[in-house]
């Protein structure tokens, strides 16, 4: 996303140097009077060369280097904004109406086997359309109903490992606590989620499965920098699929909902009615408990 | 030759209301320092402003009400520079030529910033908590923590923990007891404090006196500490302990070492420090074992592999300018917590000049501390305790918000035993029992009484550390640790503000 | 004989005292042989096994030997480092070299033997306690600061080595406000602690004395108890248990409380109360 053409040349400039770009086009927009003034879009369908890595960058993983291009872009970059870094994967942001953003970027043209959407109130910093949601980093999405009390805290604790919070909003650090378990300690995500909504001390205290008890225990000592405190519910978008989250004493709601071969995430049951006129079942999770969608084919825990 | 030329005046003035005395006797007999004489030929009872040291037992034990203590003024010719206590101090050395010794935290006037940080609460974006009937966790472990874990799932999907974290203590309130010897207070004092500890889900440390015989049954809620005189210490007392603590300096005098004077060191004194009676207990100032960082690691790993790798090792060092190299270098050898103890930090005994000028405040300490371990990616390796002067759950808090872990008290808990900080500590007639091994005086301390009021001093705090978690939206203490967004400045400017990492009032 | 031989080559200090604690305390091992010490740490630290011996028979162990141990006995057939017998609690140690610097600080009770050099700082802040008495001999010479804060205990240098190097170096005793300190010299140490006086040996001096050294030519041989005997021998006690009673103020804040300041007789409490 660019604010100007010369953001444009320079990011342009940037990733000929540091990747082999493959293809590059403009994201097909459509003008609609609804949306005022609207930055540029660009995709660029790139590879990793290792010529191309050069000094402390070639020890990187391919995963590492994309990552560390991307915070370069946003960080250096005026007027310059990576939305979406991930393969098999798009996201698409604006300021505006949720309808008119998708009529904006002309989504009926795409398929995909996942969505997420998500309209903003912004609370503690103002909207622009870089901050919409989603956040994302490689393949990783994450949508975010709520406010992270802990914000503070999980922002100093993922700098630790070499992130930079450059967006002042608290969904993006989940982006990169997502990135840092997930991929970086390989974590099942399963316990990712034990980590962000951990069962209180108490519950724990009364497990009687001792190695389960264990379990909790040392996530919490562990990890305790990583809960995510506060009122929230998320859905990360992945390779595998889809996965709900809310806070461990439900300060949000959080509602599945099964319609034959598909299923809902959703805040609100009604918003679902909205598109699905058929609802075979109706879940809703207790505060903490993950809800994981895997696509068929999906082979990890 | 001896001269004296000073005016000596008194700093308190003793007021007796003749009406009220009954001449019971109480305040004579109950002042160590005799501040209070019985006149028999008329039948009065009265003070001696000289030796007064405002320490209230006769006002609180006075059944009349009779008494009261006034500050004295000063009776020299005003003067912002010579004040009274820097001439009265001057006109001391004058005469005997010695070090002036002193007792308690620094009374000097450096800033204390915790009054000038104020606290976040929620409002409308998200909600603030309720913490009478709803969760609100402060349970804290220290220790060493490893960047990551790995998990299994066994054939029931069940996850299953395969790294193994080393030891760690489990607070139930992120707030001990510090380091305070049987030898600087009272065996009465020590079981107050270990009693609470151990009822309370938290720690008490031993200082540098080594453990009484009737303190190793609250083995599981003692820090035991080592320190360079080396007292007490031998391998029963390492294990006994759930951790040990290698003190290298105290925040009253950093860089001094300690003197436990031979009239201290009474019978059981002499037992629990294997040493003569009537003997100096001196602590070097440097641990002779230690000249360098390596040699702190060698220390710190002796003591794990004479405790079989099963106790936590914790360094205690006072804020000092480098405090940040200094603590990246103890975390870096291996320690499992380090201790930082601030300027205001208190002391049984300590050269004045050196209590009073040297060393820093501990919140910036807390702070520089915490920012150097995160930006080396090494804060998990190792838990940070803050101690000097925390006077209210406020302090605690914000020090926690800061980076700390948790907390020392030691003034604030020897005040729940009567303590009334008079800083006469250091002359061991103490007439609360508290900083005195004299029978007559210890025996005024109960230690089930003292345990009780400690006890009720923790449960307090927690209580208010709770109400302010629950108003900022937080339902546990860890996600409070180190989230300085949720700590504001008021009245403090650069470079103060970037050193302690938060933002003005406003921003 | 009911022994266990290790070759420490290769072997990490926690990999090694792991070994010697799980042979003494599972196996019930009572001599334990080293080979090739490379400078491992802690060998012998926080042991409790008192008919334990713990050999090293070739090699160099590294540093902390025997520190808070309690019990066993430790013989090294060659040097050692710094830090022998540091808070160590009871056994033995015998050396058959020279020992590094800080050898027994702290130490509580058990007895330490060199047959040659030590280092600087030894014997800082030994401790005593009633039959609670740490001793260590010193075949060669020693450094400075022999016998610093020294608070009890028996430490004597025997200076066996024809060199021209003093008996003990500077400031030895500084600090000492207990225990005592035998020297095997013709000549009066200079540059002594201010806080010690020399004396002549007295009887039971010599009984000490005579014990110690005794043991020290029953494990080094080449020595003659009755030879080193011979010698003239001085004795260092520290002045006062205070050493620095005087130098600290009781502070401003008022006059020493005086006896009989008025005529301050005490109430009787009770008579007076009710």
């Amino acid at each position: 996303m660019y604010e100007h053409n010369k953001a444009k040349e320079e990011t342009e400039l940037f990733l000929n140097n540091y990747f082999r770009v493959i293809k590059a086009e403009e994201i097909p927009t459509k003008q609609i009077p609804e949306i005022k003034s609207s930055p540029l879009h660009y995709r660029y369908f790139i590879e990793i060369v290792d010529n191309k890595k050069t000094g402390s960058l070639s020890l990187l993983t391919e995963e590492d280097y994309v990552v560390n291009r991307v915070v370069y872009i946003n960080k250096n970059i005026e007027g310059a904004f990576v939305v979406s870094s991930g393969k098999n994967f798009g996201a698409f942001k604006g300021v505006g109406f949720p309808e008119d953003i998708s009529k904006f970027f002309m989504l009926e043209n795409y398929k995909a086997y996942a969505w997420t959407a998500h309209n903003r109130f912004p609370t503690n910093t103002p909207g622009w359309w870089g901050g919409a949601h989603p956040f994302t980093l490689l393949d990783f999405s994450i949508v975010h109903n709520g406010e992270l009390s802990s914000y503070g805290i999980n922002k100093r604790y993922v700098e630790m490992f070499g992130y930079e919070c450059t967006m002042l909003t608290d969904t993006e650090v989940v982006a990169y606590l997502v990135d840092l378990l997930v991929r970086k300690h390989g974590l099942p995500f399963k316990t990712v989620c034990d980590i962000f909504s951990p069962p209180t001390w108490d519950v724990i205290q009364n497990m009687e499965d001792i190695k389960l008890k264990e379990y909790y225990k040392t996530l919490r000592i562990v990890y305790g920098s990583a809960l995510l405190n506060g009122p929230f519910a998320f859905i990360i978008g992945f390779n595998g699929g889809l996965i709900g989250l809310s806070d461990r004493i439900k300060l949000r709601p959080l509602v599945v909902v099964e319609s034959g071969n598909t299923v809902y995430l959703s805040s609100e049951e009604s918003s679902v009615l909205e598109v699905c006129d058929k609802i075979d079942r109706v879940y809703h999770p207790e505060a903490g408990e993950p809800v994981f969608i895997f696509y068929n084919d999906y082979k990890g825990e | 030759m001896k001269f004296t030329f000073s005016l000596k005046p008194e700093n308190f003035i003793i007021e007796r209301d003749d009406e009220r005395c009954i001449r019971c006797g109480a305040c004579v007999q109950q002042c160590a320092y005799n501040a209070h004489y019985y006149l028999e030929e008329k039948d009065k009872v009265l003070g001696i402003n000289h030796n007064c040291v405002g320490d209230g037992r006769c006002v609180a034990i006075c059944p009349t009400n009779a008494i009261r203590i006034k500050q004295a003024e000063n009776p020299y010719r005003p003067n912002y520079n010579w004040t009274k206590e820097r001439m009265m101090d001057l006109y001391e050395q004058a005469e005997n030529g010695t070090v002036l010794l002193v007792g308690m935290g620094a009374p000097t006037p450096h800033p204390v910033y915790w009054d000038k940080i104020v606290l976040n609460a929620s409002q409308v974006t998200n909600p603030s908590i309720d913490p009478l009937r709803e969760p609100m966790e402060v349970k804290t472990f220290l220790g060493s923590k490893p960047d990551k874990i790995e998990v299994v799932f066994d054939k029931n999907h069940k996850p299953e923990i395969k790294t193994r974290i080393t030891p760690q203590l489990e607070l139930e309130v992120p707030i001990m007891f510090a380091a305070m010897s049987f030898g600087a207070i009272s065996l009465n004092a020590c079981k107050s404090l270990a009693k609470a500890a151990s009822e309370m889900g938290t720690f008490w440390n031993t200082g540098e006196g080594g453990l009484h015989k009737d303190l190793y049954k609250y083995g599981k809620n003692t820090i035991v500490q080592v320190a360079s005189g080396r007292f007490g210490v031998h391998v029963d007392y390492l294990k006994a302990g759930a951790a040990v603590e290698i003190k290298i300096g105290q925040g009253a005098k950093p860089g001094i070492g300690g003197h436990l004077p031979g009239e201290k060191v009474n019978h059981e004194i002499s037992v629990t420090r294997a040493m003569p009676e009537g003997s100096d207990a001196i602590s070097p100032a440097p641990h002779h074992d230690i000249y360098s960082i390596e040699d702190l690691r060698q220390l710190i790993y002796s003591i794990k592999e004479a405790t079989d790798y099963e106790k936590p090792v914790f360094v205690k060092i006072s804020a000092v300018h480098n405090v940040a190299a200094i603590a990246s270098g103890i975390v870096r050898a291996g320690a499992d917590a380090v201790v930082i103890d601030g300027i205001r930090g208190g002391t049984g005994a300590a050269p004045k000049i050196i209590r009073d000028n040297v060393g820093i405040p501990i919140e910036l300490a807390i702070a520089v501390v915490d920012e150097r371990l995160r930006k080396e990616g090494i804060r998990n390796h190792a838990s940070l305790i803050a101690a000097g002067g925390f006077r209210n759950s406020a302090d605690v808090i914000k020090a926690i918000a800061l980076g700390a872990d948790a907390v020392y008290i030691g003034t604030a808990a020897l005040m729940t035993l009567g303590c009334h900080v008079c800083g006469m500590c250091y002359k061991g007639i103490c007439n609360w029992g508290i900083a005195t091994q004299r029978d007559d005086l210890t025996k005024r301390l109960n230690p089930e009484i003292g345990a009780e009021r400690a006890k009720n001093l923790l449960k307090g705090w927690k209580h208010e550390i709770q109400e302010m978690l629950g108003a900022m939206g937080i339902n546990s203490i860890g996600s409070l640790r180190g989230n300085r967004l949720n700590l504001r400045a008021v009245d403090i400017h650069e470079p103060y503000l970037s050193i302690l990492g938060i933002k003005p009032a406003g921003a | 004989m009911n022994s266990i031989t290790i070759d420490a080559l290769n072997l990490y200090y926690r990999e090694l005292n792991f070994k010697i604690k799980e042979a003494v305390r599972k196996e019930g091992i009572k001599k334990v042989i080293i080979k090739n010490a490379r400078g491992q740490r802690f060998i012998g630290t926080g042991l409790k096994e008192k008919d334990v011996e713990i050999i090293i028979e070739s090699g160099v162990p590294g540093n902390d030997l025997a520190m808070f141990m309690d019990g066993p006995t430790v013989k090294v057939f060659g040097n050692a480092q710094d830090g022998v017998g540091n808070t160590m609690n009871n056994g033995k140690v015998f050396i058959h070299g020279d020992a590094g610097d800080v050898i027994c600080y702290g130490m509580r009770n058990g007895k330490i033997f060199i047959k040659g050099n030590v280092g600087y700082r030894v014997g800082i802040h030994m401790k005593e306690y009633k039959d609670m008495i740490p001793s260590i001999v010193v075949g060669g010479k020693a450094g400075d600061f022999f016998g610093e804060y020294m608070a009890g205990g028996i430490g004597v240098v025997l200076g066996l080595n024809n060199d021209d190097k003093p008996i003990v170096g500077r400031y030895c005793a500084t600090g000492m406000h207990g225990g005592v300190i035998y020297i095997r010299t013709e000549k009066i140490p200079t540059y002594l602690g201010k806080e010690v006086k020399i004396f002549e040996l007295n009887e039971s001096d010599k009984e000490k004395l005579k014990s110690l050294i005794e043991e020290f030519c029953q494990e080094f041989k080449e020595y003659k108890a009755e030879d080193i005997l011979k010698s003239r021998f001085i004795k260092l006690i520290p002045v006062s248990k205070r050493p620095y009673g005087r130098l600290y103020s009781p502070g401003n804040h008022f006059p020493l409380p005086e006896e009989n300041y008025f005529s301050n007789k005490k109430i009787d409490i009770e008579k007076k109360y009710y």
